[in-house]
């Protein structure tokens, strides 16, 4: 729709449009108007493309826009805005006929969900029911122990194995395809027995939650909190979805405003909050033990405040703001749950796929190069230092590239009795803000590039061990038992 | 009691003197104006070798000056909804009627603003610094609203464009209805149909007026 713009009757902004458009000599790939009007509304893109293709009447063109921003009390924006709106309102007098409200039962429900005494504790219904109990039990226990367990322990592998020995002669390239870290032995079924199911069940989750309209409100619970460590409300999406995967989550900070707020968000994601394979791990060793777990909880929490609150001190750049539509609650549709989900689980395989092919040939180099064994033996001081027998080291190690190795070394310790419940408490910790796998570091790389992305992986390599050495130092002191 | 015309030379040398912060002003066309003379006489000004300077006495009084004039014109857009090209003209008569004591009263009326519709700072009088003695307002910022009550935009004033942006594509826009739903912990308003969540900052960009 086009409409004139008008404005005081000496000048008006049509005026200074047209002023603009006899100036402007290139061509856009938007019409010369929009191109006149973005440029009175002081759009610094726009503004930086004129520049360098109207080195000629740049300055005639600026001097059109001041003069026609002297016409007016308000920004241009503002002003442009008001007739809009005033074209809009007209159009909706004569066009729309509006019903009396009422406040109804879908008001009142909406209403609950952001008062954070009611709030609060439906968020914890919401995260109990659906993480916890529905992707966390149900999809990261019983769906992945019947595709990894039976799928591809007892059929595929063992078939993917006999076939290479056929066919492959040489026994590196054997070891890279189906080896014990092989492309498709662990690669591929990595990917497509673990991650996979976990990721959709959290997508359906997701998708119903976000269907219902209930994040906007959730942002808006959470604001002031996050406001606290450099993030706005907006951030709660990827944090809620570095539960699920925090390598997914690392590129949907994509969607947050700022640099500044996409990094403080990497770091937070890589650190403190621990993904779905992780929750496995972490709830399997500290189950039994509720104290273990609060403190575990506690020391997480803390930790993701206290980082979040330095980084944003340190990083420089402006406050976040944050403003979001909150829509009215709806009933999710069925076929839209499923279109989505199918949706995301398609472009997050394309994505996360390479990664975990990626990871499986370096898993073959390092074990290849006997650099593996040495960076056990170096991973074992800090493992000692932090109280943990020697032998989590590679339990370590190896969760970096494949969890449930890393994991099933931590139970076989437990379970021979070897860890303590400072132990298991400290190893948790650590475990936890230590780098959740090699998709992230490498997503974090993509993402923020080289320096950062390295920079932030060091970073959290020493910090994860330094708070598991002050936990273990504390606790023992204390002479906590667990 | 300074006449009208004595008060816009004040107004005019606020500007230049002190928001601009210029050292002095030259007066050499103006020389003999008779205005100029009085003005001098009644120690409100001083002048050396052509160039003006306002005295402290001269400076309160031209502080006065432009704050009855941008609350004039406040009044006029905010209240009285004149529009913008007959503010300043409207404005010119009406600040001389708005002497000691009027003005405060208005101030107090439109919630102490900061700014005049063109954007210029209204220098603080007494009533701004003791907030606390003001009886109803009309005018009030969104956050200082009572739950539920039915209000209409008045005007915006964002610190930057890019908060005003914000604010705009919310389409909380002056002369719209809005209605307070939440304070805590984000404001949560309505906006039309539509309702929004904001944070502290965005919503003290947001005046409103009671209907």
């Amino acid at each position: 729709m086009a409409m004139d713009y008008k404005g005081p009757i000496e000048y008006s902004i049509e005026l200074a449009v047209e002023k603009i458009c006899d100036l402007l000599k290139a061509s856009y790939f938007i019409s010369k108007r929009s191109v006149a009007l973005l440029l009175l509304q002081d759009d610094e893109e726009i503004r930086e493309i004129v520049r360098k293709n109207e080195s000629d009447t740049i300055d005639d063109i600026q001097k059109v826009v001041k003069e026609a921003k002297a016409h007016f009390a308000n920004p241009i924006t503002y002003e442009l805005a008001l007739e809009r709106q005033n074209e809009v309102r007209l159009i909706i007098e004569k066009a729309v006929k509006i019903k009396k409200e009422t406040i109804e039962l879908r008001e009142r429900l909406s209403r609950l969900t952001m008062n954070p005494i009611t709030g609060i504790p439906i968020l914890l219904l919401v995260l109990y029911w659906g993480l916890y109990k529905f992707v966390g039990q149900f999809g990261a226990g019983t769906v992945v122990n019947f595709l990894e367990g039976t799928i591809f322990e007892k059929y595929l592998n063992p078939f993917f194995i006999k076939a290479a020995a056929h066919i492959v002669p040489w026994r590196i390239l054997r070891e890279l395809l189906v080896g014990e870290y092989g492309v498709i032995t662990l690669g591929l079924r990595y990917a497509v027995a673990l991650i996979l199911p976990i990721v959709t069940f959290f997508f359906i989750v997701f998708s119903i939650i976000e269907d219902t309209g209930y994040l906007p409100r959730l942002a808006m619970l959470i604001d002031r909190t996050f406001k606290k460590i450099g993030l706005s409300g907006r951030a709660v999406i990827p944090m809620v979805l570095g539960f699920g995967c925090a390598t997914m989550a690392t590129m949907v900070t994509r969607t947050l405003p700022t640099k500044r707020e996409r990094i403080i968000a990497t770091i937070l994601l890589s650190l403190a909050i621990p993904c779905s394979a992780q929750m496995g791990v972490i709830l399997a060793l500290l189950g039994g033990n509720p104290k273990a777990m609060l403190i575990w909880a506690g020391i997480v929490g803390l930790i993701f405040l206290f980082v979040g609150y330095l980084t944003s001190k340190i990083l420089p750049g402006e406050r976040p703001s944050f403003y979001m539509e909150v829509p009215p609650l709806r009933m999710p549709s069925i076929s839209n749950v499923i279109t989505k989900t199918f949706a995301r689980v398609k472009w997050y395989f394309i994505e996360i796929l390479p990664l975990f092919l990626l990871a499986s040939i370096f898993i073959w180099l390092g074990v290849l190069s006997h650099l593996f064994d040495f960076m056990v033996n170096l991973l074992k001081k800090p493992v000692e230092l932090i109280g943990l027998p020697a032998e989590a080291s590679k339990a370590f190690l190896f969760g970096f590239f494949r969890r449930d190795y890393g994991a099933a070394g931590l139970y076989d310790l437990n379970k021979h009795g070897l860890l303590n419940g400072v132990q298991l408490v400290v190893s948790c910790v650590a475990l936890t803000l230590f780098l959740p796998c090699i998709a992230q570091f490498l997503m974090n790389v993509k993402e923020r590039g080289w320096k950062t992305g390295l920079g932030i992986s060091v970073f959290i390599l020493f910090f994860s061990f330094s708070v598991a050495f002050v936990v273990n130092f504390i606790l023992t002191r204390l002479g906590v038992i667990l | 009691m300074l006449t009208d015309r004595e008060e816009e030379i004040l107004e005019a040398l606020w500007g230049e003197l002190v928001e601009k912060k210029n050292q002095s002003c030259d007066i050499s066309v103006l020389k003999d104006d008779d205005i100029i003379k009085r003005l001098s006489d009644l120690d409100y000004v001083e002048i050396r070798n052509s160039q003006i300077k306002l005295t402290n006495k001269g400076r309160e009084e031209a502080k006065n000056c432009v704050r009855r004039h941008r609350l004039a014109e406040r009044l006029f857009v905010d209240v009285l909804d004149i529009k913008k090209r007959l503010v300043h003209e409207a404005s010119c008569k009406f600040e001389h009627l708005l002497h000691k004591g009027l003005d405060e009263n208005v101030c107090i009326l439109l919630g102490h603003p900061r700014t005049c519709p063109h954007g210029r700072p209204i220098p603080e009088g007494d009533c701004c610094k003791d907030v606390k003695r003001v009886p109803k307002k009309i005018i009030m910022l969104l956050s200082e609203l009572e739950l539920n009550k039915k209000a209409t935009i008045s005007h915006l004033e964002a610190q930057n464009q890019a908060m005003l942006q914000k604010i705009i594509a919310i389409g909380a826009l002056p002369n719209t209805g809005i209605r307070l739903i939440q304070k805590f912990p984000s404001f949560v308003f309505q906006v039309g149909k539509s309702q929004f969540a904001v944070d502290k900052e965005l919503a003290s960009c947001i005046y409103v007026r009671l209907d």
